[in-house]
């Protein structure tokens, strides 16, 4: 039997397809942009090697500080929303009648493609017609806000569609996460006379803490690449209000043609997505083994 | 057991408080669902809102309230926003793109995943961990050497570029959700197969993936509705009409036409429809698929 499920030959052949297309397309590629750091380059023509010029630019940088520094608050802002998300799960998940509807309507924005969200919610937030300003007339707001096109709540304004986005997400997730609770364990909370917040709070929210964490790092690694939202709406701006490392990157390296110092930004993100991956997770850990 | 025996003395305690109790608990409920209801409308009434302004003339749209309805559904929107821009085009490229590379993803990963959970060698660890890792790595990071590789091998502005980075940053995830379940699948029979003298092409192919269409069409839908949805490689690799994607296509397409929304309402509900049937249809696979993909196991 070891034989034949051992075969050298079938092995290499089934695991090499897809590990050369990961190598040459994701890890060969990874390697290069810290490599192409190293150059002047403008995409087309011959590559200057400069050393750490474009590195030592970037730490001076005080764009790409600023963009990281709003990715940070995407970051942030994503996480404190797992609270309200985390809520609504609970109420969801204590035998509500049509928590399945509820929880698929909740759901749906994240099936939609980024510029399907991006265009829409350029409409709704449009000055004059949209609807964000109408309904903050109804409710008396006399100067309603530019938002996209204010460079104070440029960047906040976005929040609002990635919340929208990803509610149904992570609803979803803490939802099946609740649902996997013993209900023996709930009902010898009640005998013992625990209310529906005690149980909440004492038994719910503890039984669950693994998977919270693993959304917390899911949220904060996935906001410091967020890109196309952004990229779509505002493309960074107005005047670098709302840019954020991935779409500095990559206004760099597309719109400036600096290659070079585009690539130093990317593999940039790269060790921050990477540090603050191993951070979260390690922030996290406790003795719940958290499977990722 | 225990639950029999405990119950009546329960409910005997609470006697005395139900009514009292009830009364609070309705207002509460009330008050639980409202909050649900609200939320359920903040999801959705956006994309209804679309649809209403898609229907609309110009002269409703600019004249008229944001919240008014559709006096008369244009339907014109429709028809002018599928024959003035090559949305059918597009249509068509995301459609075939999708296709192909979620098929290759699924047949890569399980190939990968049988002989990392099945086949006996030294580094199948190792291979593993190389894919697990890959998941972390943003891909934003690989985009500027990505395009610059395709361009030296010409291909820049051809579709195979997509297909290829489609089906390759799809492979980490797709294995992770199929390891969940190779692991927990018996191997009993795969075991007796082989007593039988049984290839291990057959096995895979005869044995093994019939086995794991479950969890196989759970990874394509959710593939699916990733490459259905992609940007950025499509928006970086791709420069001619010709090859673009809907995400890419609508993109550009609704740029062209800053005031007329109802052409552009039209166009978005157009792109979105699919991925709405499939999910209406498929709900519970995606939901699956979706808690699966985040969290492992």
């Amino acid at each position: 039997m070891k034989n034949v499920m051992s075969n050298k030959f079938v092995i290499t052949l089934y695991t090499l397809p897809a590990l050369l297309l990961i190598l040459v397309l994701i890890y060969i590629p990874i390697t290069l942009s810290g490599y192409y750091g190293l150059m002047d380059w403008d995409g087309i023509g011959e590559m200057k090697f400069i050393g750490l010029e474009n590195y030592v630019t970037l730490v001076q940088d005080k764009v790409f500080w600023t963009s990281t520094w709003h990715s940070f608050q995407l970051a942030i802002f994503s996480a404190v929303s797992l609270l309200l998300y985390l809520g609504i799960s609970l109420v969801l998940a204590s035998k509500i009648k049509g928590s399945d509807l509820l929880r698929k309507i909740y759901l749906i924005p994240m099936l939609l493609s980024s510029v399907a969200i991006a265009q829409l919610w350029m409409k709704i937030f449009d000055p004059n017609n949209g609807m964000a300003n109408r309904l903050l007339e109804i409710f008396g707001v006399e100067n309603t806000p530019l938002w996209l096109a204010d460079p104070e709540i440029a960047l906040y304004s976005i929040f609002i569609p990635v919340i929208w986005q990803y509610a149904g997400f992570y609803i979803l997730i803490y939802y099946a996460a609740l649902k996997n609770v013993p209900d023996e364990v709930i009902e010898a909370a009640k005998i013992d006379g625990a209310n529906a917040l005690q149980i909440a709070f004492r038994i719910k929210l503890p039984l669950i803490s693994g998977i919270f964490k693993v959304t917390i790092m899911l949220a904060v690694v996935g906001s410091l690449k967020y890109f196309d939202l952004i990229y779509v709406m505002t493309g960074g701006g107005p005047n670098g209000a709302s840019e954020v490392m991935a779409s500095y990157m990559y206004k760099e390296a597309f719109k400036l043609n600096n290659f070079g110092y585009g690539s130093a930004l990317g593999f940039g993100l790269l060790v921050i997505c990477l540090v603050m991956t191993w951070l979260t997770s390690k922030l996290t850990k406790s003795n719940d083994d958290v499977q990722f | 057991m225990s639950k029999v025996s405990t119950q009546p003395v329960t409910t005997n305690l609470s006697v005395p408080k139900t009514t009292k109790k009830s009364y609070l608990n309705k207002i509460g409920f009330g008050f639980l669902y409202l909050i649900l209801g609200a939320f359920a409308i903040i999801q959705i009434y956006p994309l209804i809102w679309l649809v209403f302004f898609s229907l609309k003339t110009n002269q409703e749209v600019f004249g008229m309230s944001p919240f008014s309805l559709p006096q008369d559904p244009n339907w014109e929107n429709y028809t002018r926003a599928w024959t003035s821009g090559n949305i059918g085009l597009y249509f068509f490229n995301s459609v075939w793109i999708t296709i192909l590379s979620v098929v290759l993803t699924t047949i890569l990963a399980s190939l990968v995943t049988f002989a990392v959970t099945r086949m006996h060698w030294k580094l199948s660890g190792l291979v593993l961990g190389l894919f697990l890792v890959a998941y972390m790595i943003p891909l934003h990071s690989t985009i500027i050497p990505l395009f610059n590789m395709y361009n030296n091998v010409n291909l820049i502005d051809s579709p195979v570029s997509i297909v290829l980075s489609y089906t390759t940053f799809n492979l980490p995830l797709t294995i992770m959700i199929l390891l969940g379940f190779y692991r927990t699948f018996p191997r009993e029979i795969e075991e007796a197969a082989v007593m039988d003298g049984c290839s291990v092409h057959r096995i895979f192919f005869q044995i093994t993936l019939p086995m794991t269409v479950p969890v196989l069409s759970t990874t394509a839908i959710i593939n699916m509705i990733y490459n259905w949805n992609e940007f950025v490689f499509v928006n970086t690799f791709i420069s001619s009409d010709k090859w673009k994607t809907l995400t890419v296509g609508i993109n550009n397409f609704v740029g062209q036409y800053l005031t007329d929304w109802g052409a552009i309402g039209a166009t978005l509900v157009i792109s979105i429809i699919p991925i709405l049937l499939t999910f209406l249809f498929l709900s519970n696979k995606i939901v699956e698929g979706m808690a699966a993909g985040s969290v492992k196991g």
